[in-house]
């Protein structure tokens, strides 16, 4: 699961994508998310990042990231084929 | 390095909520690195803002609207340039007056040695509006379907053979979405009293506006193109804010057109991009009001222009910033009366 290569990630969380034009802001863990993805990290690994890093149990990683990604699915944001 | 001092006229100084590039065309100009330049503005109402802006605009000329002839408007460019001593250059901006300069292109160059740098008279009639789905399908363009109506009988036979909702046009200005018949025939009425015939219908086409800034150097090169993503739309439909894109189909579909073309001089494409397919919708012979952009992204369109006509050999930019934005806004100029008095009465200022 990759971020599109041109899209353009802030330190502050101001995501753009210059293809559309359209630009998003993201919260920090969302942040961290999209950081890994952009290092081309595995679920796997983001989950045990985030279970870390944050109080979070499985399941609901599970539910929220799956809403996350759709969301950047949805905005044309992720690679197509990852 | 010395750089040459050009006297350049631009019309389309009407700075208003559905502006004319006349002040965009001039900040470039002004910011251009080849030449200095001293302004004289062309204005056809004594209450288009740019006339006031001294920092912009030297000196100013009404000069006669479109309906009165060629004929008459060489005149007054004639007397323009002996006030002014010499002309070098001339950017109309209007689509309504440009038939005018395109028939008097080389008239104005041999008797005035004024240059322009203009789409051909076959060039201007076979991108308008009325003509743009023929233009489509020779070039192999996506264009909606259009019909042009000469009558308001026709416009329900017409309208149900494109389906609703549709989009009325007049062949200069105006759009309005019609969703039945009588909203068509309504929206026929109105823009016929205002553009004339005829009135287009066109099938409507949903999805976002993204248009293309660009020069033809009327040999199949294209000089510059930067596409645009409309952010802030206003009533009138004219873009508020945008932003630069990094589309290379959209400068690819631009590419094609200009080949095909041969396409001389400043053009702005419209499209609407739906499902992944750019639909063509306008191609505007003239620089757009948001061209100051393409200074702002890194490739001085207006100057390059300039510099074509003037013999000066032009390298195609290559990259544009993508990301670049701009934000309109509106400001009130505070004009002592003496001066519109001066420019309602004299004609000049």
């Amino acid at each position: 699961m990759k971020l599109k290569k041109n899209v353009a990630v802030s330190e502050t969380g101001f995501l753009f994508n210059p293809s559309t034009g359209d630009s998003y802001s993201i919260n920090p863990i969302g942040m961290d998310i999209v950081n890994m993805m952009h290092e081309g990290r595995s679920k796997d690994e983001i989950k045990r990042r985030i279970m870390a890093d944050y109080v979070c149990d499985e399941s609901t990683f599970e539910k929220d990231f799956y809403d996350f990604t759709l969301m950047l699915r949805n905005y044309k944001l992720l690679e197509e084929n990852a | 390095m010395h750089k040459p001092r050009y006297t350049i006229a631009v019309t389309g100084l009407n700075a208003i909520d559905s502006p004319g590039p006349g002040l965009a065309v001039i900040r470039a100009l002004r910011a251009a690195t080849s030449f200095q330049v001293r302004i004289i503005g062309l204005s056809y109402e004594a209450l288009e803002p740019v006339i006031y802006l001294h920092d912009q605009v030297d000196k100013t000329y009404q000069i006669p609207y479109p309906s009165a002839g060629q004929d008459v408007l060489f005149e007054r460019i004639a007397y323009i340039r002996s006030r002014e001593g010499a002309i070098d250059f001339l950017f109309p901006n209007f689509d309504a007056e440009l038939y005018n300069f395109i028939k008097l292109e080389q008239r104005l160059a041999s008797a005035l040695g004024i240059r322009m740098f203009l789409p051909t008279a076959e060039q201007f009639d076979a991108r308008h509006k009325v003509q743009l789905y023929e233009f489509g399908s020779k070039h192999g363009l996506d264009v909606p379907f259009a019909k042009a109506v000469f009558s308001v009988s026709e416009v329900e036979a017409a309208a149900r053979g494109i389906g609703f909702p549709l989009a009325v046009k007049g062949k200069y200005y105006d759009a309005s979405i019609a969703y039945n018949a009588d909203q068509a025939k309504q929206y026929f009425n109105k823009i016929n009293a205002k553009w004339g015939l005829p009135v287009l219908l066109q099938q409507f086409v949903t999805g976002t506006e993204v248009n293309v800034c660009g020069v033809g150097d009327g040999k199949g090169n294209v000089i510059g193109a930067v596409p645009m993503r409309k952010l802030y739309i206003t009533d009138k439909g004219k873009a508020w804010a945008g932003i630069t894109l990094d589309d290379e189909e959209l400068v690819r579909i631009t590419g094609k057109m200009v080949q095909e073309t041969n396409w001389r001089g400043p053009f702005e494409m419209e499209f609407v991009k739906s499902a992944d397919k750019y639909y063509l919708l306008e191609i505007n012979p003239r620089f757009p009001a948001w061209c100051y952009l393409t200074v702002g992204a890194g490739q001085n369109q207006i100057e390059a222009v300039v510099n074509l006509a003037m013999g000066v050999e032009v390298e195609p930019f290559d990259d544009y910033k993508k990301g670049t934005m701009f934000i309109r806004y509106a400001n009130d100029l505070i004009v002592d009366i003496k001066e519109f008095e001066k420019i309602s009465t004299e004609g000049e200022l």
